[in-house]
């Protein structure tokens, strides 16, 4: 039997029963609806995550105090291991070295206040970090030195101070309860949560150390920002930094009191993470479309039997096992072949709906509907279809034409 | 070739329902030549439906030997059945059996199809149509013919493929009496002008009267088998 005939024969078959046929692909409609819109959530996170994480600088290392659990005593980072960093000899991939002091201040101006990020920071990280001035300078070196009471201020929190984020250089704020000088305010870098830059503070290293921060160490640090030459020059400095920083902690060899993270190790963990957010949602919404695939199987199991005359007429008149079981599958397979092209619509609109809802409450997740998750969804319909109709297109197949002609 | 269409031996059929064996067939032997016309009586029970089943290789004998056309069937497999019956047997049933949504035209393309026929299909049902007198139906559905046309679209749809033999299951039943007639009379025509082997299997004196050999079922055995004379 030629296929296009049996296509349309299963077209009429379905049409033939119009709101059960409707019901069956509706299963599979919101099945892969679900998975699409799903996906393209997750990526659209992903892409986000990813994205922020990127515009931290393809080339930067975080060096943080502390090993794996079995060391004890991690000695501290302080302000002489950035500076043996700085050694060209022993560190010729390190481009830049920016130690921080973090902490949290509550910064105040005529009445209004927030508590914000503070960090103490070196004039280079304006270079480290590629920090962008608006108005006014970054901290310099004079500032480190006479320990000034200065302050750049991120965009987000010279908006709630002074309502805008012009014409601020030169007045006065308090940081708990002190007070500073602004001297610069830097470029907006969008972003969200507790890493956002536009809601932290920078003040001179030594002015945190004595007036806000006050460590048990003098010159301790809580993490050493460095810059290597490029991307690929990552990897070397990191083993540099390690070389040096075993030497002057003392530590035996595979009992580091320290840890690296470079920007590419961020990006792992994030995409990994992601990953399996984006997984966990294409299986819950996957779930559907197996229930789907079961509607699919309950109705073509009652169109077999309903049609019980209908195989041993065929039968006596010559059909093979392999034409009933054409007929039938080509009907479940249609049914699953519509749900999934209407539920690659309804992803697809489902998706810019949730897109046009996060961007009005400014999350920034824009969803993408990718190729691949399309492909996946139709073929997995497809399979859904198959699968879910190979078993009553086998029961048709292998009735009895005496036992099905005889059927009432 | 042989003369022979039908050529049964010791044909027997045993049912399990449960733990009873039910004998349908006790041993029934048949030869039935190229172009007779033969009636198989018998009351309910007889074992007369179980015949046909097996002599239209619609099933398969518990034991015996059966060659339908020169070819042993009763070792075949259930493709092999489906392709005898695709090209050697015609059936037309009580209830004509036709496909409710189809036309007269595509129901009787349907054996064609599986036969794999596709040059002159339309052509072919066409000119069954119109031996069976419905040459003027041919797009009309089932349910927009009387009882007499749907059975005629069940012959010519029992025709198309040429087959070696013809089938007709109480091919009256559900017919008034004056279309039976009629669908026994293009039957004896198919059997005239084109040499068909004709097998009824029926209850109904009336046909057996017009065929030319009778062969009578009782408790899966053969009582009688008596040539009419004319």
């Amino acid at each position: 039997m030629d296929l296009w005939r049996i296509v349309l024969e299963a077209l009429d078959s379905l049409a033939s029963n119009k709101v059960r046929s409707a019901l069956t692909v509706l299963g599979i409609v919101i099945g892969v609806g679900a998975v699409i819109a799903m996906l393209a959530i997750g990526t659209g996170a992903q892409n986000t995550i990813t994205g922020s994480i990127s515009g931290i600088g393809t080339n930067l290392l975080f060096v943080m105090r502390g090993g794996n659990d079995e060391v004890r005593n991690p000695q501290p980072l302080t302000l002489g291991d950035a500076e043996a960093m700085r050694d060209s000899f022993a560190a010729p991939s390190v481009i830049g070295v920016a130690p921080v002091l973090q902490g949290s201040a509550e910064i105040t101006f005529a009445g209004e206040g927030d508590i914000v990020a503070a960090v103490g920071v070196t004039p280079e990280h304006e270079s480290v970090r590629n920090i962008e001035i608006t108005e006014g300078e970054f901290i310099n070196e004079i500032h480190v030195l006479g320990r000034s009471a200065v302050v750049v201020l991120g965009p987000d929190v010279a908006e709630t101070l002074f309502g805008r984020t012009e014409s601020i250089v030169g007045e006065s704020v308090r940081i708990e309860g002190q007070p500073f000088r602004v001297i610069g305010i830097t470029v907006a870098k969008g972003g969200q949560g507790p890493s956002n830059e536009d809601n932290q503070i920078l003040i001179p290293m030594s002015t945190a150390q004595t007036r806000l921060f006050r460590r048990s160490g003098s010159d301790q640090v809580d993490m050493i920002l460095v810059q290597a030459i490029n991307a690929d020059g990552v990897i070397t400095a990191e083993e540099e930094i390690s070389a040096i920083l075993r030497n002057r902690h003392r530590t035996a060899i595979g009992e580091d009191d320290f840890t690296t993270f470079s920007q590419q190790s961020f990006l792992q963990v994030a995409e990994t993470i992601t990953n399996v957010f984006t997984i966990f949602l294409g299986g819950v919404a996957g779930i559907s479309l197996l229930v789907g695939g079961i509607g699919i199987m309950n109705i073509m199991l009652v169109s077999v039997t309903e049609r019980t005359r209908e195989i041993g007429l065929r039968k006596a008149v010559g059909a093979r096992k392999r034409d009933i079981m054409l007929q039938f599958l080509a009907e479940s397979a249609l049914l699953s072949l519509f749900g999934g092209l209407i539920g690659i619509v309804l992803g697809w609109a489902l998706s810019m709906l949730i897109g046009a809802i996060s961007a009005a409450s400014n999350a920034d997740i824009n969803p993408v509907v990718g190729i691949d998750a399309v492909l996946l969804a139709t073929i997995f319909s497809a399979a859904v279809g198959l699968f879910f109709g190979l078993y009553p297109a086998k029961r048709a197949a292998d009735l009895e034409p005496v036992e099905a002609l005889r059927y009432e | 070739m042989s003369d022979w269409v039908i050529e049964a031996e010791g044909i027997t059929k045993v049912y399990r329902m449960g733990d009873i064996e039910v004998h349908a067939l006790r041993g029934v032997d048949v030869r039935i030549a190229r172009g007779e016309i033969v009636s198989i009586m018998g009351p309910s029970g007889s074992g007369k439906t179980t015949l046909m089943n097996i002599l239209g290789c619609l099933d398969r004998p518990t034991s015996g030997s059966y060659s339908l056309d020169g070819s042993q069937v009763a070792e075949l497999g259930d493709d092999q059945l489906a392709e005898i019956r695709n090209k050697k047997v015609g059936f037309v049933f009580q209830s004509f059996n036709l496909l409710g949504r189809q036309t007269a035209l595509t129901n009787v393309e349907l054996p064609m199809r599986y036969a794999g026929v596709s040059n002159d299909r339309r052509k072919r049902a066409m000119e069954a149509l119109e031996a069976v007198g419905l040459g003027d139906r041919v797009k009309h559905r089932p349910n927009e013919l009387s009882g007499g046309q749907q059975q005629r679209v069940a012959i010519a749809r029992a025709l198309v493929n040429n087959p070696s033999m013809i089938m007709a299951d109480e091919p009256t039943g559900n017919l008034d009496s004056k279309s039976g007639v009629e669908i026994v009379q293009i039957l004896l025509d198919l059997n005239k002008n084109l040499g068909t082997t004709l097998i009824f299997v029926t209850h109904d004196p009336e046909i057996a009267a017009h065929t030319k050999r009778v062969i009578s079922l009782l408790d899966g055995l053969i009582t009688e088998d008596r040539i009419v004379e004319t």
